[in-house]
């Protein structure tokens, strides 16, 4: 279909396994995370990771990053091999905690730049251009604890854009949002990232969120996970709020609805065998809270 | 809001004096169990005024100090190694909680035949028993920091300084000002002590020398300034725990 220039591939995966050693707390026990996979992710495009818990969706953004290392096979950032995080080229926006609590979201912004090693006199400018970006000039002041879940995000969204990196990898950023301000963020985060070309890894457990985000979405089986297929979205950015109720979105919903169905049943029944998971335990927890 | 609370802390001394002055006045109690207020407070009057305060005072609050500097140091830094490695707080937090629970002022008599009757035991005293908690907290406080506080600044290129710097110890800051606070509140605690039991100087010396010349008045002159003391040392470190808590 598409003849992909390598130039343009920004993050190339390869080959590439992960098990966690002696992860059910026995000697010589070996869990699969994530079983070989390949996948070539495109300069500029926002492409999601979606699948059943504990199918190795994290696990392979975190070897995107730098903070997990293959077992086999290999990643390449812009087609270096990755070894260890690489501050100027990837960044991370993690669930709603990942803020410092102790900093105001500017202070946030200043000491991640001071991180970067960005000269001392611009940091502050860049931090308030962040914070502007993404509507949160007036709370530069506010500590993380001072501000809603969904303010919280944007300043961790601001944080992650000021670093200026080509490639943003994204873990669950929204999965601890109600669905109105998940859905407003989402807005945003696409109006934002038309504007800035940038490459994006999204991991997230919605279906929804996933067909109005991406350009290109790579569903990945149950534990150990793989690709299944790589579904094509196929809709100009930025994204208004009429997509999500055209003909177009219903169909790609159910389609990936349709690829998870049975891997999400096969996911159920080992962990109701007793195979530990964090994954059934916040499913139940979750349901509790409704 | 605090005024009233104010005016409660201040009404509740009043409240205790006046019990106190009406007791010595109404009820036969010997004078040298219990002295009467005004008498004690004309005798820390004239002990303030004579400057014969400064002395013991001095040798308290260096013997203090000292005990707290090496607990506090010491205490830190093996805080900051054994936190280092999750197995060695786990194998080691037991222990160190177990050697706290042992009654410290036990070795007294130890460091006395060790250090001699001089400040030396005091300061041995007074650091044995202010060096755990410091340790116990400030392992904790450490421990406590949030493993995504450190993947995320380690993403974003902290070196091993930075993360130190702006991750580790503003994380664990709080928790280390509570232990700090209460080993000076316990290295007070035991060198007072130390002192009462066998010393040559010292605000414990006095109030031990003064119950032994049956010079009452005297002893609760000098309890009452050793009270004083030790409220401004608790407002002080509060003061200190609220700012040094908030504000990096």
């Amino acid at each position: 279909m598409f003849v992909v220039n390598p130039l343009d591939i920004a993050v190339e995966i390869k080959g590439v396994s992960h098990s966690f050693e002696g992860a059910l707390g026995q000697a010589g026990a070996e869990l699969m995370a994530l079983s070989t996979t390949d996948l070539a992710i495109r300069r500029g495009e926002l492409l999601s990771l979606i699948g059943p818990s504990g199918c190795g969706k994290s696990t392979l953004l975190n070897m995107m990053g730098g903070l997990l290392t293959p077992t086999s096979g290999e990643v390449r950032v812009n087609g270096a091999i990755v070894t260890a995080p690489m501050p100027k080229t990837v960044s991370f926006v993690f669930q709603e905690n990942a803020l410092f609590p102790w900093n105001t979201i500017l202070d946030n912004i200043v000491v991640a730049l001071t991180f970067q090693n960005v000269p001392s006199g611009e940091r502050l400018d860049v931090a308030h251009q962040a914070l502007k970006a993404v509507g949160l000039s007036e709370f530069a002041q506010y500590y993380p604890d001072q501000l809603s879940g969904g303010m919280r995000q944007r300043a961790a969204l601001a944080r992650a854009l000021s670093l200026k990196t080509d490639i943003i990898l994204m873990d669950e950023p929204f999965a601890a949002l109600d669905e109105q301000t998940r859905m407003v963020l989402g807005e945003d985060l696409s109006t934002l990232l038309n504007q800035t070309g940038k490459t994006i890894v999204l991991v997230t457990h919605s279906l929804g969120e996933a067909v109005f985000l991406s350009d290109r979405i790579a569903v990945i089986s149950a534990r150990p996970g793989r690709v299944l297929e790589v579904i094509e979205v196929g809709e100009p950015h930025p994204r208004h709020p009429e997509f999500v109720t055209s003909g177009k979105f219903a169909e790609l919903r159910n389609r990936l609805y349709a690829l998870l169905h049975d891997e999400i049943r096969q996911t159920l029944s080992t962990q109701a065998m007793g195979i530990p998971s964090a994954g059934l335990q916040s499913a139940a927890g979750s349901s509790r809270h409704d | 809001m605090w005024q009233s609370n104010a005016a409660y802390q201040v009404g509740f001394v009043v409240l205790v004096f006046a019990a106190w002055f009406f007791a010595t006045q109404w009820l036969a109690i010997s004078p040298l169990l219990m002295p009467d207020p005004v008498n004690v407070i004309k005798r820390l009057a004239q002990l303030l005024q004579s400057l014969e305060w400064m002395d013991p005072f001095w040798v308290t609050a260096s013997e203090v100090l000292s005990a707290f500097a090496l607990s506090s140091v010491l205490g830190i830094a093996l805080s900051f190694v054994l936190s280092r490695s999750l197995w060695v707080v786990k194998t080691f937090d037991p222990l160190l909680n177990g050697i706290n629970a042992v009654p410290a002022i036990l070795f007294f008599p130890l460091f006395a035949l060790l250090f001699g009757l001089g400040p030396g035991s005091k300061i041995a005293l007074g650091f044995t028993i202010s060096f755990f908690p410091i340790v116990i907290n400030t392992t904790a406080a450490f421990g406590r920091v949030e493993s995504i506080h450190l993947k995320a600044a380690t993403c974003m290129g902290a070196s091993k300084w930075q993360l130190l710097r702006y991750v580790l110890l503003p994380s664990a800051i709080p928790m280390i000002l509570s232990g700090l606070r209460m080993g000076l509140t316990l290295a007070f605690l035991s060198v007072l002590g130390g002192e009462t039991i066998a010393s040559f100087n010292g605000l414990g010396h006095q109030i031990a020398e003064s119950s032994q010349a049956m010079d009452s008045e005297l002893m609760y002159a000098w309890i009452l300034f050793v009270i004083a003391v030790s409220f401004s040392l608790n407002t002080t470190l509060s003061l200190i725990e609220r700012i040094g808590g908030r504000a990096p």
